[in-house]
Protein backbone atom coordinates (compact mmCIF):
# COMPACT_ATOMS: atom_id res chain seq x y z
CA UNK A 1 0.00 0.00 0.00
CA UNK A 2 1.67 3.26 -0.92
CA UNK A 3 1.38 6.71 0.67
CA UNK A 4 2.41 9.29 -1.12
CA UNK A 5 3.49 12.77 0.62
CA UNK A 6 5.07 15.87 -0.73
CA UNK A 7 8.74 16.81 0.77
CA UNK A 8 9.72 20.75 0.49
CA UNK A 9 13.00 22.13 1.48
CA UNK A 10 12.37 25.56 2.84
CA UNK A 11 15.93 26.46 2.60
CA UNK A 12 15.41 26.38 -1.63
CA UNK A 13 12.12 27.73 -1.69
CA UNK A 14 11.61 31.50 -2.84
CA UNK A 15 8.38 31.75 -3.09
CA UNK A 16 8.10 32.40 -7.43
CA UNK A 17 4.53 31.19 -7.23
CA UNK A 18 5.45 28.74 -10.42
CA UNK A 19 3.84 26.27 -8.53
CA UNK A 20 0.70 28.01 -7.83
CA UNK A 21 0.44 29.12 -11.71
CA UNK A 22 1.75 25.30 -12.61
CA UNK A 23 -1.64 23.99 -10.52
CA UNK A 24 -4.11 26.38 -11.98
CA UNK A 25 -2.87 25.79 -15.38
CA UNK A 26 -2.88 22.02 -15.20
CA UNK A 27 -6.25 21.95 -13.37
CA UNK A 28 -7.95 24.67 -14.98
CA UNK A 29 -8.44 26.09 -11.29
CA UNK A 30 -11.18 29.04 -12.35
CA UNK A 31 -9.94 32.94 -11.95
CA UNK A 32 -9.80 34.09 -8.50
CA UNK A 33 -9.34 30.57 -6.67
CA UNK A 34 -5.88 28.58 -5.79
CA UNK A 35 -5.55 25.08 -4.92
CA UNK A 36 -1.73 25.99 -3.85
CA UNK A 37 -0.57 28.99 -2.48
CA UNK A 38 2.59 30.91 -1.26
CA UNK A 39 3.08 31.93 2.81
CA UNK A 40 6.19 33.62 4.09
CA UNK A 41 6.84 33.93 7.83
CA UNK A 42 9.31 36.03 9.35
CA UNK A 43 10.03 35.02 12.90
CA UNK A 44 12.04 36.27 15.62
CA UNK A 45 13.78 39.56 16.97
CA UNK A 46 16.68 41.50 15.13
CA UNK A 47 19.22 39.82 14.76
CA UNK A 48 18.37 36.92 14.75
CA UNK A 49 15.21 36.47 12.52
CA UNK A 50 14.15 33.49 10.55
CA UNK A 51 11.95 33.70 7.73
CA UNK A 52 10.57 30.30 6.25
CA UNK A 53 8.96 30.47 2.48
CA UNK A 54 6.38 27.69 2.80
CA UNK A 55 4.22 26.43 -0.55
CA UNK A 56 0.49 25.41 1.09
CA UNK A 57 -1.82 23.02 -0.63
CA UNK A 58 -4.18 20.16 0.95
CA UNK A 59 -2.27 17.96 3.33
CA UNK A 60 -4.25 14.82 2.45
CA UNK A 61 -3.91 14.21 5.78
CA UNK A 62 -3.83 10.77 7.43
CA UNK A 63 -6.55 11.29 9.68
CA UNK A 64 -8.67 13.41 7.15
CA UNK A 65 -11.73 15.78 9.05
CA UNK A 66 -12.94 16.51 5.47
CA UNK A 67 -13.53 13.13 4.81
CA UNK A 68 -15.22 11.90 8.10
CA UNK A 69 -17.48 14.77 8.15
CA UNK A 70 -18.60 14.56 4.63
CA UNK A 71 -22.02 13.45 4.53
CA UNK A 72 -22.33 12.04 0.86
CA UNK A 73 -18.90 10.14 0.74
CA UNK A 74 -17.64 12.90 -1.73
CA UNK A 75 -14.94 13.51 0.17
CA UNK A 76 -12.75 10.46 -0.21
CA UNK A 77 -9.63 8.85 0.53
CA UNK A 78 -7.87 6.95 -2.54
CA UNK A 79 -7.06 3.87 -3.23
CA UNK A 80 -3.35 4.81 -4.69
CA UNK A 81 -1.20 6.42 -2.20
CA UNK A 82 -4.33 7.26 0.09
CA UNK A 83 -4.71 10.80 -1.22
CA UNK A 84 -7.88 12.91 -0.42
CA UNK A 85 -10.13 13.61 -3.06
CA UNK A 86 -13.57 15.26 -4.27
CA UNK A 87 -15.94 13.30 -6.39
CA UNK A 88 -17.94 16.78 -7.64
CA UNK A 89 -20.58 14.44 -8.96
CA UNK A 90 -21.72 13.65 -4.81
CA UNK A 91 -20.66 16.67 -3.36
CA UNK A 92 -24.08 18.79 -1.94
CA UNK A 93 -21.59 21.82 -1.24
CA UNK A 94 -22.32 21.72 2.72
CA UNK A 95 -19.03 23.39 3.17
CA UNK A 96 -18.66 20.92 6.24
CA UNK A 97 -15.74 19.78 4.98
CA UNK A 98 -14.48 23.33 4.63
CA UNK A 99 -15.15 24.10 8.33
CA UNK A 100 -13.40 20.81 9.17
CA UNK A 101 -9.96 21.50 7.72
CA UNK A 102 -7.33 23.50 9.94
CA UNK A 103 -5.49 24.47 6.89
CA UNK A 104 -8.39 26.13 5.23
CA UNK A 105 -6.79 24.17 2.02
CA UNK A 106 -10.65 23.81 0.33
CA UNK A 107 -12.88 25.98 -1.56
CA UNK A 108 -16.22 26.20 -2.85
CA UNK A 109 -15.74 25.56 -7.14
CA UNK A 110 -18.08 28.57 -8.63
CA UNK A 111 -19.96 25.21 -9.81
CA UNK A 112 -20.98 24.47 -6.13
CA UNK A 113 -18.91 21.58 -5.25
CA UNK A 114 -15.85 21.65 -2.70
CA UNK A 115 -12.40 21.71 -4.49
CA UNK A 116 -8.72 21.72 -3.69
CA UNK A 117 -5.17 19.91 -4.36
CA UNK A 118 -5.65 15.84 -5.94
CA UNK A 119 -1.72 15.84 -5.78
CA UNK A 120 -2.37 15.81 -9.81
CA UNK A 121 -3.57 12.06 -9.48
CA UNK A 122 -4.70 12.45 -12.76
CA UNK A 123 -0.63 12.59 -13.75
CA UNK A 124 1.08 10.50 -11.05
CA UNK A 125 -1.39 7.32 -12.78
CA UNK A 126 0.65 8.29 -15.80
CA UNK A 127 3.99 8.13 -13.97
CA UNK A 128 4.17 11.97 -13.67
CA UNK A 129 5.34 14.26 -11.10
CA UNK A 130 2.47 16.58 -9.54
CA UNK A 131 2.73 19.89 -12.19
CA UNK A 132 3.55 22.11 -8.97
CA UNK A 133 6.54 19.54 -8.01
CA UNK A 134 7.82 19.14 -11.75
CA UNK A 135 7.75 22.96 -12.59
CA UNK A 136 9.39 23.95 -9.39
CA UNK A 137 12.75 26.05 -10.80
CA UNK A 138 14.50 25.25 -7.68
CA UNK A 139 13.90 22.06 -7.35
CA UNK A 140 12.24 22.20 -3.72
CA UNK A 141 9.49 20.44 -4.26
CA UNK A 142 9.79 16.21 -4.29
CA UNK A 143 6.94 13.92 -4.08
CA UNK A 144 6.96 10.17 -3.83
CA UNK A 145 6.10 7.51 -1.56
CA UNK A 146 7.00 7.27 1.66
CA UNK A 147 5.70 3.53 1.99
CA UNK A 148 9.41 2.95 0.00
CA UNK A 149 12.45 3.34 2.25
CA UNK A 150 14.45 4.00 -0.77
CA UNK A 151 12.16 6.86 -2.39
CA UNK A 152 13.96 10.47 -2.41
CA UNK A 153 10.95 11.62 0.05
CA UNK A 154 12.06 8.99 2.67
CA UNK A 155 15.49 9.30 2.33
CA UNK A 156 14.96 13.22 2.77
CA UNK A 157 12.72 12.63 5.94
CA UNK A 158 15.24 10.41 7.10
CA UNK A 159 18.84 12.96 6.87
CA UNK A 160 16.77 16.22 7.37
CA UNK A 161 15.17 18.54 9.96
CA UNK A 162 11.87 18.86 9.26
CA UNK A 163 7.88 19.87 10.19
CA UNK A 164 4.35 19.52 9.68
CA UNK A 165 1.84 22.22 10.02
CA UNK A 166 -0.12 22.65 13.22
CA UNK A 167 0.25 18.97 14.14
CA UNK A 168 -1.31 19.73 17.31
CA UNK A 169 -4.38 19.57 15.16
CA UNK A 170 -4.32 16.13 15.09
CA UNK A 171 -4.71 15.24 11.21
CA UNK A 172 -1.28 13.81 11.04
CA UNK A 173 -0.64 15.84 7.64
CA UNK A 174 1.65 14.71 5.06
CA UNK A 175 3.25 17.82 3.43
CA UNK A 176 6.64 18.07 5.27
CA UNK A 177 8.91 20.92 5.16
CA UNK A 178 12.74 20.52 5.70
CA UNK A 179 14.44 22.95 7.50
CA UNK B 1 7.30 38.52 16.69
CA UNK B 2 5.53 36.68 13.99
CA UNK B 3 4.60 38.44 10.49
CA UNK B 4 2.84 36.22 8.13
CA UNK B 5 2.11 36.74 4.79
CA UNK B 6 -0.16 34.78 2.18
CA UNK B 7 -0.77 35.13 -1.70
CA UNK B 8 -4.06 32.83 -0.71
CA UNK B 9 -7.15 34.76 -1.69
CA UNK B 10 -9.73 32.18 -2.16
CA UNK B 11 -13.64 33.45 -1.69
CA UNK B 12 -14.95 32.56 1.38
CA UNK B 13 -11.77 31.49 3.03
CA UNK B 14 -9.45 34.54 2.90
CA UNK B 15 -9.21 36.92 4.51
CA UNK B 16 -11.14 34.96 7.12
CA UNK B 17 -13.51 32.13 7.24
CA UNK B 18 -16.91 33.01 5.95
CA UNK B 19 -18.25 29.84 4.71
CA UNK B 20 -22.00 30.08 6.77
CA UNK B 21 -24.20 32.91 6.53
CA UNK B 22 -27.50 33.76 8.41
CA UNK B 23 -28.88 30.10 6.63
CA UNK B 24 -27.08 27.78 9.14
CA UNK B 25 -28.06 29.77 12.63
CA UNK B 26 -31.44 30.29 11.01
CA UNK B 27 -31.55 26.60 10.79
CA UNK B 28 -29.69 25.24 14.05
CA UNK B 29 -31.93 27.94 15.95
CA UNK B 30 -35.53 26.35 14.45
CA UNK B 31 -34.29 22.94 14.88
CA UNK B 32 -33.27 23.25 18.35
CA UNK B 33 -36.89 25.02 19.23
CA UNK B 34 -38.96 22.24 17.67
CA UNK B 35 -36.57 19.64 19.30
CA UNK B 36 -37.49 20.89 22.48
CA UNK B 37 -41.28 21.65 21.36
CA UNK B 38 -41.07 17.50 20.51
CA UNK B 39 -40.08 16.46 24.06
CA UNK B 40 -42.14 18.92 25.86
CA UNK B 41 -45.16 18.00 23.52
CA UNK B 42 -44.02 13.95 23.99
CA UNK B 43 -43.57 14.20 27.64
CA UNK B 44 -46.93 15.37 27.70
CA UNK B 45 -48.37 13.24 25.78
CA UNK B 46 -46.52 9.92 28.11
CA UNK B 47 -47.68 11.88 31.39
CA UNK B 48 -51.59 12.55 29.77
CA UNK B 49 -54.44 10.26 29.04
CA UNK B 50 -55.81 12.07 25.90
CA UNK B 51 -59.14 13.21 26.12
CA UNK B 52 -60.01 15.79 23.54
CA UNK B 53 -63.00 17.17 26.24
CA UNK B 54 -60.17 18.32 28.45
CA UNK B 55 -58.50 20.80 25.64
CA UNK B 56 -54.92 20.54 26.12
CA UNK B 57 -54.16 24.19 25.13
CA UNK B 58 -50.86 25.32 24.34
CA UNK B 59 -50.09 21.84 23.21
CA UNK B 60 -52.88 21.49 20.54
CA UNK B 61 -51.28 23.77 18.11
CA UNK B 62 -47.76 22.80 18.98
CA UNK B 63 -47.26 19.80 16.59
CA UNK B 64 -48.00 21.65 13.35
CA UNK B 65 -46.13 24.59 14.61
CA UNK B 66 -43.58 22.60 15.13
CA UNK B 67 -44.03 21.31 11.67
CA UNK B 68 -44.12 24.61 9.98
CA UNK B 69 -41.06 25.71 11.80
CA UNK B 70 -39.30 22.42 11.21
CA UNK B 71 -39.91 22.98 7.09
CA UNK B 72 -38.71 26.70 7.11
CA UNK B 73 -35.54 25.29 8.84
CA UNK B 74 -34.86 22.27 6.29
CA UNK B 75 -35.56 25.44 4.00
CA UNK B 76 -32.84 27.62 5.33
CA UNK B 77 -30.65 24.35 5.17
CA UNK B 78 -31.18 23.86 1.17
CA UNK B 79 -30.58 27.51 0.76
CA UNK B 80 -26.99 27.24 2.08
CA UNK B 81 -26.07 24.32 0.60
CA UNK B 82 -23.89 25.33 -3.16
CA UNK B 83 -24.96 22.25 -5.16
CA UNK B 84 -28.73 22.41 -4.66
CA UNK B 85 -29.50 19.50 -7.61
CA UNK B 86 -27.21 16.61 -5.58
CA UNK B 87 -29.06 17.18 -2.25
CA UNK B 88 -30.20 13.74 -2.64
CA UNK B 89 -27.34 11.64 -2.25
CA UNK B 90 -27.83 12.62 1.14
CA UNK B 91 -29.93 9.87 1.25
CA UNK B 92 -28.01 7.53 -0.72
CA UNK B 93 -25.65 6.23 2.33
CA UNK B 94 -25.34 6.86 6.07
CA UNK B 95 -21.87 7.60 7.39
CA UNK B 96 -21.46 7.38 10.97
CA UNK B 97 -18.50 9.65 11.37
CA UNK B 98 -20.78 12.10 9.95
CA UNK B 99 -22.88 14.73 11.96
CA UNK B 100 -24.46 15.75 9.10
CA UNK B 101 -25.22 12.25 7.65
CA UNK B 102 -26.98 11.71 10.76
CA UNK B 103 -29.14 14.69 10.47
CA UNK B 104 -30.06 14.21 7.42
CA UNK B 105 -30.99 10.37 8.91
CA UNK B 106 -32.50 12.27 11.99
CA UNK B 107 -34.91 14.52 10.18
CA UNK B 108 -36.34 11.81 7.95
CA UNK B 109 -37.23 10.01 11.33
CA UNK B 110 -38.71 13.09 12.71
CA UNK B 111 -41.39 14.15 10.32
CA UNK B 112 -43.14 11.51 10.82
CA UNK B 113 -43.24 11.44 14.78
CA UNK B 114 -44.35 15.13 14.60
CA UNK B 115 -47.02 14.69 11.50
CA UNK B 116 -48.41 11.78 13.92
CA UNK B 117 -48.82 14.03 16.89
CA UNK B 118 -49.68 16.96 14.74
CA UNK B 119 -52.91 14.18 13.55
CA UNK B 120 -53.34 13.19 16.93
CA UNK B 121 -54.32 16.98 18.01
CA UNK B 122 -55.58 17.92 14.24
CA UNK B 123 -59.84 17.72 15.38
CA UNK B 124 -58.81 20.32 18.21
CA UNK B 125 -56.01 22.67 15.92
CA UNK B 126 -57.74 22.51 12.60
CA UNK B 127 -61.00 21.81 13.41
CA UNK B 128 -62.93 23.08 9.79
CA UNK B 129 -60.13 21.06 7.86
CA UNK B 130 -61.22 18.13 9.65
CA UNK B 131 -64.77 18.78 9.10
CA UNK B 132 -64.23 18.75 5.37
CA UNK B 133 -61.70 16.24 5.24
CA UNK B 134 -63.89 13.35 7.62
CA UNK B 135 -61.00 10.80 7.17
CA UNK B 136 -58.14 13.03 9.03
CA UNK B 137 -61.28 12.70 11.59
CA UNK B 138 -61.15 9.01 11.72
CA UNK B 139 -57.17 9.13 11.94
CA UNK B 140 -56.90 10.97 14.87
CA UNK B 141 -59.65 8.75 16.40
CA UNK B 142 -57.81 5.61 15.51
CA UNK B 143 -54.68 7.11 16.58
CA UNK B 144 -56.07 8.39 19.77
CA UNK B 145 -58.32 5.84 20.53
CA UNK B 146 -55.52 3.12 22.43
CA UNK B 147 -53.28 5.01 25.13
CA UNK B 148 -50.42 2.78 23.85
CA UNK B 149 -50.49 4.40 20.84
CA UNK B 150 -50.74 7.67 21.95
CA UNK B 151 -48.11 7.19 24.58
CA UNK B 152 -45.83 5.50 21.59
CA UNK B 153 -46.06 8.50 19.61
CA UNK B 154 -45.19 10.53 22.87
CA UNK B 155 -42.05 8.22 23.38
CA UNK B 156 -41.20 8.88 19.78
CA UNK B 157 -41.34 12.45 19.95
CA UNK B 158 -39.30 12.28 22.99
CA UNK B 159 -36.78 10.59 22.06
CA UNK B 160 -36.36 12.03 18.39
CA UNK B 161 -36.60 15.67 19.70
CA UNK B 162 -33.80 15.20 21.78
CA UNK B 163 -31.74 13.17 19.39
CA UNK B 164 -32.51 16.63 16.80
CA UNK B 165 -31.57 18.91 19.62
CA UNK B 166 -28.18 17.22 20.38
CA UNK B 167 -27.45 16.95 16.84
CA UNK B 168 -27.74 20.76 16.28
CA UNK B 169 -24.92 20.89 18.81
CA UNK B 170 -22.82 18.15 17.65
CA UNK B 171 -22.54 19.35 14.02
CA UNK B 172 -20.43 22.41 15.19
CA UNK B 173 -18.67 20.40 17.67
CA UNK B 174 -17.43 17.43 15.60
CA UNK B 175 -15.57 20.35 13.18
CA UNK B 176 -12.40 20.64 15.49
CA UNK B 177 -10.50 22.49 13.36
CA UNK B 178 -12.84 25.45 15.57
CA UNK B 179 -11.36 25.55 18.81
CA UNK B 180 -14.20 27.40 20.08
CA UNK B 181 -16.80 24.79 18.70
CA UNK B 182 -14.94 21.78 19.91
CA UNK B 183 -16.50 20.87 22.68
CA UNK B 184 -19.07 17.98 23.77
CA UNK B 185 -21.07 20.36 25.68
CA UNK B 186 -22.03 22.10 22.78
CA UNK B 187 -24.62 18.98 22.06
CA UNK B 188 -26.12 19.49 26.03
CA UNK B 189 -26.04 23.62 25.27
CA UNK B 190 -28.17 23.26 22.38
CA UNK B 191 -30.57 21.00 23.66
CA UNK B 192 -31.11 22.91 26.98
CA UNK B 193 -31.32 26.04 24.76
CA UNK B 194 -34.00 24.70 22.36
CA UNK B 195 -35.75 23.18 25.42
CA UNK B 196 -36.15 27.06 26.99
CA UNK B 197 -37.14 28.45 23.37
CA UNK B 198 -39.32 25.33 22.93
CA UNK B 199 -40.88 26.07 26.46
CA UNK B 200 -41.03 29.55 25.86
CA UNK B 201 -42.50 29.12 22.45
CA UNK B 202 -45.12 26.69 24.13
CA UNK B 203 -45.84 29.86 26.45
CA UNK B 204 -46.51 31.69 23.43
CA UNK B 205 -49.30 29.76 21.97
CA UNK B 206 -50.88 28.51 25.54
CA UNK B 207 -51.93 32.81 25.47
CA UNK B 208 -53.27 31.80 21.63
CA UNK B 209 -54.82 28.69 22.19
CA UNK B 210 -58.53 29.25 22.69
CA UNK B 211 -59.10 27.19 25.82
CA UNK B 212 -63.19 27.27 26.00
CA UNK B 213 -64.06 27.07 22.21
CA UNK B 214 -64.12 23.62 20.85
CA UNK B 215 -63.75 24.64 17.62
CA UNK B 216 -61.60 27.38 17.23
CA UNK B 217 -59.02 27.95 14.88
CA UNK B 218 -56.15 28.63 17.28
CA UNK B 219 -53.25 27.70 14.66
CA UNK B 220 -54.07 30.04 11.68
CA UNK B 221 -54.89 32.97 14.54
CA UNK B 222 -51.29 32.44 16.07
CA UNK B 223 -49.03 35.26 14.14
CA UNK B 224 -52.23 38.12 14.69
CA UNK B 225 -52.84 36.79 18.57
CA UNK B 226 -48.72 37.35 18.87
CA UNK B 227 -49.39 40.75 18.11
CA UNK B 228 -52.63 41.70 20.37
CA UNK B 229 -51.73 39.58 23.52
CA UNK B 230 -48.21 41.58 23.10
CA UNK B 231 -49.69 44.36 23.36
CA UNK B 232 -52.18 43.77 26.72
CA UNK B 233 -51.09 41.17 29.34
CA UNK B 234 -52.79 38.28 29.28
CA UNK B 235 -54.43 36.60 32.18
CA UNK B 236 -52.12 33.11 33.10
CA UNK B 237 -53.87 30.18 31.50
CA UNK B 238 -53.91 27.06 33.09
CA UNK B 239 -50.53 25.26 32.64
CA UNK B 240 -48.55 28.46 31.78
CA UNK B 241 -47.25 28.66 35.25
CA UNK B 242 -45.82 25.42 34.87
CA UNK B 243 -44.09 26.36 31.74
CA UNK B 244 -42.31 29.31 33.62
CA UNK B 245 -41.26 27.19 36.11
CA UNK B 246 -39.73 24.61 33.16
CA UNK B 247 -38.53 27.47 31.47
CA UNK B 248 -36.59 28.56 34.64
CA UNK B 249 -35.17 25.10 35.00
CA UNK B 250 -34.10 24.74 31.22
CA UNK B 251 -32.46 28.53 31.81
CA UNK B 252 -30.38 27.76 35.03
CA UNK B 253 -29.08 24.55 33.45
CA UNK B 254 -28.15 26.30 30.02
CA UNK B 255 -26.54 28.95 32.26
CA UNK B 256 -24.51 26.34 33.77
CA UNK B 257 -23.50 24.46 30.62
CA UNK B 258 -22.46 28.17 29.22
CA UNK B 259 -20.13 28.21 32.21
CA UNK B 260 -18.78 24.90 31.89
CA UNK B 261 -18.27 25.36 28.21
CA UNK B 262 -16.40 27.97 28.98
CA UNK B 263 -14.35 26.68 31.54
CA UNK B 264 -13.39 23.95 29.55
CA UNK B 265 -12.20 26.02 26.80
CA UNK B 266 -10.19 28.26 29.00
CA UNK B 267 -8.53 25.68 30.86
CA UNK B 268 -7.49 23.84 27.35
CA UNK B 269 -5.34 24.60 25.12
CA UNK B 270 -4.16 28.36 23.59
CA UNK B 271 -5.77 27.76 20.82
CA UNK B 272 -9.26 27.31 22.46
CA UNK B 273 -8.39 29.78 24.93
CA UNK B 274 -8.37 32.39 22.22
CA UNK B 275 -11.59 30.95 20.83
CA UNK B 276 -13.26 31.67 24.15
CA UNK B 277 -11.67 35.22 24.03
CA UNK B 278 -13.71 35.92 21.22
CA UNK B 279 -17.08 35.52 23.00
CA UNK B 280 -15.75 36.76 26.82
CA UNK B 281 -13.75 39.87 25.69
CA UNK B 282 -13.54 39.72 21.94
CA UNK B 283 -15.68 41.13 19.14
CA UNK B 284 -18.74 38.82 19.84
CA UNK B 285 -18.23 39.90 23.70
CA UNK B 286 -20.88 42.49 23.31
CA UNK B 287 -23.62 41.00 21.50
CA UNK B 288 -23.03 37.70 23.78
CA UNK B 289 -23.21 39.00 27.08
CA UNK B 290 -26.06 41.77 26.42
CA UNK B 291 -28.36 39.37 24.10
CA UNK B 292 -27.32 36.23 25.12
CA UNK B 293 -26.88 36.19 28.64
CA UNK B 294 -28.52 39.27 29.73
CA UNK B 295 -31.76 39.36 27.95
CA UNK B 296 -31.38 35.73 27.05
CA UNK B 297 -31.34 34.20 30.39
CA UNK B 298 -30.91 36.41 32.75
CA UNK B 299 -33.70 39.02 32.46
CA UNK B 300 -36.10 36.35 31.55
CA UNK B 301 -35.04 34.16 34.61
CA UNK B 302 -35.57 37.15 37.01
CA UNK B 303 -38.93 38.48 34.75
CA UNK B 304 -40.40 34.35 35.65
CA UNK B 305 -38.98 34.31 39.09
CA UNK B 306 -41.27 37.45 39.72
CA UNK B 307 -44.28 36.42 37.89
CA UNK B 308 -44.15 32.86 39.78
CA UNK B 309 -44.11 35.27 43.03
CA UNK B 310 -47.06 37.01 41.70
CA UNK B 311 -44.91 40.28 42.45
CA UNK B 312 -45.26 41.39 38.91
CA UNK B 313 -48.24 40.84 36.33
CA UNK B 314 -47.58 37.87 33.81
CA UNK B 315 -46.50 39.04 30.71
CA UNK B 316 -45.01 37.21 27.25
CA UNK B 317 -42.13 39.36 27.52
CA UNK B 318 -39.66 36.88 29.18
CA UNK B 319 -40.87 34.42 26.45
CA UNK B 320 -40.17 36.48 23.63
CA UNK B 321 -36.50 37.34 25.50
CA UNK B 322 -35.88 33.74 25.73
CA UNK B 323 -36.38 33.34 21.78
CA UNK B 324 -34.46 36.32 20.92
CA UNK B 325 -31.68 34.81 23.25
CA UNK B 326 -32.01 31.46 21.41
CA UNK B 327 -31.40 32.77 17.93
CA UNK B 328 -28.81 35.11 19.37
CA UNK B 329 -26.58 32.09 20.43
CA UNK B 330 -26.81 30.48 17.13
CA UNK B 331 -25.94 33.27 15.17
CA UNK B 332 -22.97 34.53 17.68
CA UNK B 333 -21.85 31.00 17.99
CA UNK B 334 -21.14 30.28 14.24
CA UNK B 335 -19.79 33.76 13.42
CA UNK B 336 -16.81 33.57 15.97
CA UNK B 337 -16.54 29.67 15.28
CA UNK B 338 -15.49 30.74 12.01
CA UNK B 339 -13.16 32.98 13.05
CA UNK B 340 -11.59 30.85 15.87
CA UNK B 341 -8.72 28.92 14.13
CA UNK B 342 -5.55 26.72 15.47
CA UNK B 343 -3.15 29.02 13.36
CA UNK B 344 -4.63 31.76 15.90
CA UNK B 345 -2.21 30.04 18.91
CA UNK B 346 0.70 29.54 16.43
CA UNK B 347 3.73 30.88 18.45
Amino acid sequence: MSRYIMVIDTRRCVGCQDCVVACQTENNVPSGYCRDWITETASGEYPTVRLEIRSERCNHCDNPPCVHCCPTGASHVHERGGVVLVTPEKCIGCKACLASCPYDARFIHPKGYADKCTFCIHRVERGLDPACVSVCPTHCMHFGDAEDPLSGVSRLLATRPHHTLLPEAGTKPRIYYLT
Amino acid sequence: MIEYTSTRHNPGIDPTLHLWGWEIPVYLFLGGLVAGLMMLSGYHLLRSRWDHDRAHGHYVTAPLFSLALLSAGMLTLFLDLEHKVQVWRLYLTFRPASPMSWGSWILLLVYPALAASALLTLPDSLPRLVRRLPVLSRVAATLSGRDGTVHLIGFANLVLGAMLGVYTGVLLSALGARPLWNSALLGPLFLFSGLSTGAATLHLLSHLTPRARGDAPGFSDALASVLVTWLRPPSAPEGSRKLEQADNSFLTIELVLLALFFGGLMTSTLAHQTGARLLLTGPWAAPFWVFVVGSGILLPLLLQFLQAQRRIQSTLVPALLVIGGGLALRFILVAAGQASHWSIALP
